[in-house]
């Protein structure tokens, strides 16, 4: 497909004579959401570096499409103390942004008071939410997120998927889930990839939880139909504890 | 002007501790603290190299820390050793050569204090133009690769998907400190480039609160310990380099203390 922007044919990383993961095969197209479930260990986070070209497959090949916008939102970044680093200086790490681009997307994760705190100084919750608004920030084409909302609240995760379809729908990138919410990925991707050290099963979630492989390591009791919960606010919670009813 | 010893001696120690700030920020920032003694400790090699080879002493340390410096990432790539076990191994490695090959070249006469603790106040014109060129060509190479290098810094993988290199700039900085340190031998002598590395900027941490801004604090505390050092070493005839460093030990005791809240304690007074 020419819209794809990256494929990934049959990669496999190899790591002192261990396979982290093998004949791996996916796609991610514009518009598109692809999530990447599997069990701890299945090479999840190693196949989204592969898709970014942070690791080099030793067998199989990688195509990203040229001059596209990549942002990655990592599983876990731990910051030296010895960093002085604010969350303004945090988003404008790897490319510069106006301040009110700044201000657009920290609103969009709910953490606009905290533009000039040291990123330190966040919260678990609070620091996932800034890696979301900085990858955001660039309006990419192509987005990776390893489990993007550990740590964040329950709203704040109903309301950081509801960005991430917005996203989709705004910038018509493509983004590649890592999520170990079922529901999440059952309800809101397009295309799910079971992963076990290699591909198990892929497709529609329709299709997907029926297949056995599927069945085999998850279990039957995830129901595609089951409506995701939505805990829908009338009102906002503002930083400081007052409420806003702005709309 | 530059007949003058003293002078000359400001000079160049201002223009070195320029530098060194930003480089040191980060030396700290990537937990390299030992890499510079690292490398001045190979400048003992290169120093013999250029006396038995007949060759010019800077250059010849340069190469040589270079040549380190680059080992260490191909080290670091290819065994699952820690930085610091790494760092070890190649420092005592390389002093142990310089040292073996010191013997066996007996003909040589290195001043052996004045490798170690460098001697400012012997600066020739010569020394301040090596100094002030190779140094702004430093802070220029340093100010291109900073995204890279920076972005780098908080995270590799981070900035290797967002399409910057900073393995390329990790590489360059390395060079960059071992040019760095062929460039100090001479003024404050191995073992204190190091410190003239760490002090000002570790000072500067505790009083900054952006990247840039730690890396400005920590020349201007650099250069600050270079004038009090100098001027202290001439009023109470010290040493220079011990002198300097001492300085700057100073300013990072006087950085610890509580600035924040004694300034709000003034504040409640008046009110």
């Amino acid at each position: 497909m020419e819209n794809s922007l990256i494929e990934l044919k049959n990669c496999g990383v190899n790591r002192s004579a261990k396979w982290l993961v093998r004949g791996v095969s996916l796609k991610v197209s514009e518009g598109q959401i692809v999530t990447l479930i599997g069990p701890n260990g299945s090479g999840k986070s190693t196949t989204a570096k592969i898709a970014l070209g942070i690791l080099k497959p030793d067998e199989g090949t990688n195509a990203i499409r040229n001059n596209i916008k990549i942002s990655y939102v990592p599983q876990k970044i731990s910051i030296d103390w010895s960093l002085p680093l604010r969350v303004i200086d945090f988003i404008n790490l790897v490319e510069t942004y106006e301040l009110n681009e700044i201000m657009d997307t920290l609103s969009i994760t709910g953490i606009k008071h905290l533009l000039y705190q040291d990123v330190r100084n966040l919260s678990g919750g609070e620091f996932q939410r800034l890696l979301m608004a900085r990858a955001i920030t660039k309006k990419p084409n192509f987005l990776v997120l390893d489990e993007p909302v550990q740590g964040v609240d329950y709203p704040g995760e109903i309301a950081l998927y509801k960005t991430i379809q917005q996203i989709v729908k705004e910038l018509n990138c493509g983004i590649l889930l890592i999520s170990h919410n079922l529901h999440v990925v059952m309800s809101q991707t397009d295309h799910v990839v079971c992963l076990n050290g290699h591909v198990c099963c892929s497709g529609a979630p329709k299709s997907i939880v029926a297949d056995p492989e599927y069945i085999k390591l998850f279990g039957k009791n995830i129901d595609p139909t089951l409506a995701f919960y939505q805990h829908e606010h009338d009102h906002k919670h503002l930083p400081d504890g007052s409420i806003d009813n702005s709309h | 002007m530059f007949d003058d010893f003293l002078f000359r001696a400001f000079i160049a120690g201002i223009g070195l501790a320029l530098i060194t700030g930003p480089l040191g920020c980060f030396i700290v920032w990537r937990r390299l603290s030992y890499f510079g003694d690292t490398l001045s400790h190979s400048a003992l090699l290169g120093v013999v190299a250029a006396y038995a080879l007949n060759f010019n002493i800077i250059l010849s340390v340069f190469i040589i820390s270079g040549l380190i410096s680059l080992s260490l990432l191909y080290l670091q790539k290819k065994t699952n050793l820690p930085n610091d076990a790494l760092l070890g191994l190649l420092a005592h490695s390389v002093l142990a050569i310089g040292l073996v090959l010191l013997g066996l070249l007996s003909f040589i006469r290195i001043d052996l204090m004045g490798l170690l603790f460098g001697d400012i106040l012997s600066v020739n014109f010569m020394d301040i133009l090596i100094v002030w060129i190779g140094g702004t060509v430093v802070l220029i190479i340093l100010i291109l690769i900073w995204r890279p290098l920076f972005a780098g810094t908080v995270n590799l993988e981070l900035a290797k998907a967002e399409g910057l290199n900073p393995e390329f700039a990790n590489a360059i900085f390395t060079i960059l400190i071992a040019a760095v340190i062929a460039i100090s031998i001479k003024i404050v002598g191995i073992l204190l480039i190091t410190g003239l590395l760490i002090i000002p900027a570790s000072a500067s941490r505790n009083i900054s609160s952006t990247p840039i801004q730690m890396a400005i604090f920590a020349s201007m505390i650099g250069v600050m310990s270079v004038v009090l050092g100098l001027y202290s070493s001439i009023t109470w005839n010290t040493s220079t380099g011990p002198t300097i460093l001492g300085i700057s030990l100073i300013v990072f005791l006087i950085t610890l203390l509580p600035w924040k809240k004694l300034l709000i304690f003034k504040k409640k007074i008046k009110s």
